[in-house]
């Protein structure tokens, strides 16, 4: 795509946690302020809004603004799955490309409490069958023709991983689990911060095999913002703010192709290694370039197709990929040193901007404890079922 | 298969057929024979709007599962879901049935289609549905 460049000059975001006594406008707002102060600018600056969440109400950009400034500027509100976050930066990367907007405010929330995802559609009161939907079903299906329950299609992406490779089986699965809970420890705005040996983890209870309940994502509530600005109108910006931004050397959204079993069984991989090549090809690098990755870790069985689909490993090769320790933060290739999803946190709307967060403060030099050294080059990418991915690869200012 | 009672039966499902030779049917397009389990408007592969009835083929081979512990009220757990592919080549998402121990289901394991009745409803008909069995 042709177009000015476009950079990263604010980010931010809250801790994944619960916050019972704030609000989703409170969260949004919170991070959006303290990106703005990142940046060093403020929403009169802005010239399109992108808001994304998943759970909260239609207009939810519009009521952000009315918390943060009501400046008359174009207002998108985005929903797009657990690629939601992501999709709502591209929203605002594409305005600037277009030319119609020099600066731009990409924002993500989300608050669940604790609400479930694990269990799927509780079934109807109904008590008369009756052929009904696309399907002509006459009861809920969810359990009787498979799961639906987001641990088992997920699991089910694992195991189908494992048919068609060697080296998969539950240890592998689990080491994931164990790498990304690890990870959390250095992470201050990690959800959890607690370290489980892969006894423990491998030995909770079981969602859905091979997903036990510390290898699944926890809900929860945060937000996080990022202002994106265009290469020319970051040239007149302070000698430190232009230091401290970070180029976005791609940005690719896909959905799912036609595969055969994709009617029965969501298929999150075709689309990640579509847009992984969209990416790399955007970008100008490989994947032998990176220095860190953020993934789609909503289940362990998820991260570990991903070091395929993103071609962090050999083709086949997931399983000896972690057990190689490759993905550790001292490995090859460190993946979710936030803590990933799965520790971290997953409060829907906001993940895919805060994977973005994560790998600007990288390759600004700024992650404190959790820094991996000289990091140079990051991907971020998530992953919604129906299905959405988005990936974005950052570069650290020249 | 069903028993043969007097009560009477309803598919859980459109595309499963019941009475004597139960089986699945699929709405096959005729121009890239791409098959679906649903209404449709046209084919997600190739576009084209043109559809026949198909009979889905019973012997299946184990592709992906996972032992759900975890579920919705009122379903029983564990249980295995599948994902099978058919050896025509069409790819169905059901549970796997008559396994002892949910923990012996394997990758590639070969099963065969089977219905069962899995419900009554308040007017005494019965809901059957399918799964595969070890075959
Ligand atoms: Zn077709």
């Amino acid at each position: 795509m042709s177009g000015d460049s476009v950079w990263v000059l604010g980010a931010n975001m809250t801790r994944f946690a619960r916050y019972p006594e704030l609000d989703a406008l409170d969260l949004a707002s919170q991070a959006c302020l303290d990106a703005f102060a990142d940046g060093g600018v403020g929403i009169h600056d802005m010239d399109i809004l992108a808001a994304g969440t998943l759970f909260q109400p239609n207009g939810f950009g519009q009521r952000l603004q009315k918390q943060i400034g009501q400046t008359g500027i174009p207002v998108y509100n985005v929903t797009n799955a657990c690629a939601t976050g992501a999709t709502a930066i591209r929203v605002a990367y594409l305005s600037i490309k277009a030319g119609e907007a020099e600066m731009g405010l990409a924002v993500g929330v989300e608050q669940m409490g604790k609400m479930g995802l694990l269990a799927g559609k509780s079934r109807s009161e109904r008590k008369v069958y009756e052929a009904s939907g696309r399907y002509d079903a006459v009861t809920s299906i969810d359990g009787i023709l498979g799961t639906e329950t987001m641990p088992g299609v997920f699991a089910q992406a694992g195991t189908g991983y494992a048919y068609e490779n060697d080296g998969v089986g539950f240890e592998q699965f689990a080491k994931v689990a164990y790498k990304n809970h690890l990870h959390s420890t250095l992470n201050p705005l990690a959800q959890y911060q607690k370290e489980f040996s892969l006894e423990q983890i491998m030995g909770s209870p079981v969602q859905s095999y091979p997903n036990t309940t510390l290898m699944c994502c926890p809900t929860g509530d945060g937000a996080a913002a990022v202002v994106l600005i265009s290469g020319e109108r970051l040239r007149s910006m302070p000698e430190e703010a232009q230091r401290r931004a970070v180029k976005i050397s791609a940005s690719v959204l896909t959905s799912d192709p036609w595969v055969e079993s994709g009617q029965v069984q969501p298929d999150v991989n075709t689309l990640t290694r579509n847009a992984a090549a969209q990416a790399y090809e955007t970008a100008g690098v490989g994947p032998e370039d990176l220095d860190l990755v953020e993934l789609h870790d909503c289940f362990a069985t998820a991260e570990l197709v991903h070091y395929d689909n993103l071609g962090l490993c050999e083709r086949g090769g997931a399983g000896d990929f972690i057990d190689s320790g490759a993905p550790f933060r001292d490995g090859r290739i460190p993946v979710n040193v936030s803590g990933g999803l799965i520790s971290k946190g997953h409060p829907i709307g906001a993940t895919g901007v805060a994977n973005v967060y994560e790998i600007t403060t990288h390759l600004r030099g700024e992650a404190g404890d959790r820094q991996i050294e000289g990091a140079k080059v990051g991907l971020a990418h998530v992953i919604g079922l129906g299905s959405a991915c988005g990936i974005h690869i950052l570069e650290k200012a020249a | 298969m069903p028993d043969e009672t007097s009560a009477e039966q309803v598919p859980i499902v459109g595309y499963l057929q019941l009475g004597d030779d139960p089986h699945l049917r699929a709405n096959e397009c005729t121009a890239c024979g791409a098959r679906y389990f649903d209404r449709r408007n046209a084919c997600a592969k190739c576009g084209g709007t043109g559809f026949s009835d198909a009979r889905v083929a019973d012997a299946a081979v184990l592709k992906a599962y996972s032992i759900v512990h975890n579920a919705a009220p009122g379903i029983p757990v564990p249980y295995v879901s599948a994902i099978v592919e058919t050896e025509d080549g069409t790819s169905v998402r059901s549970n796997v049935v008559g396994l002892d121990d949910p923990m012996t289901a394997e990758l590639g394991m070969r099963v065969e289609f089977t219905t069962y009745v899995c419900g009554t409803d308040d007017d005494g008909t019965e809901c059957v549905a399918f799964g595969y069995a070890p075959a």
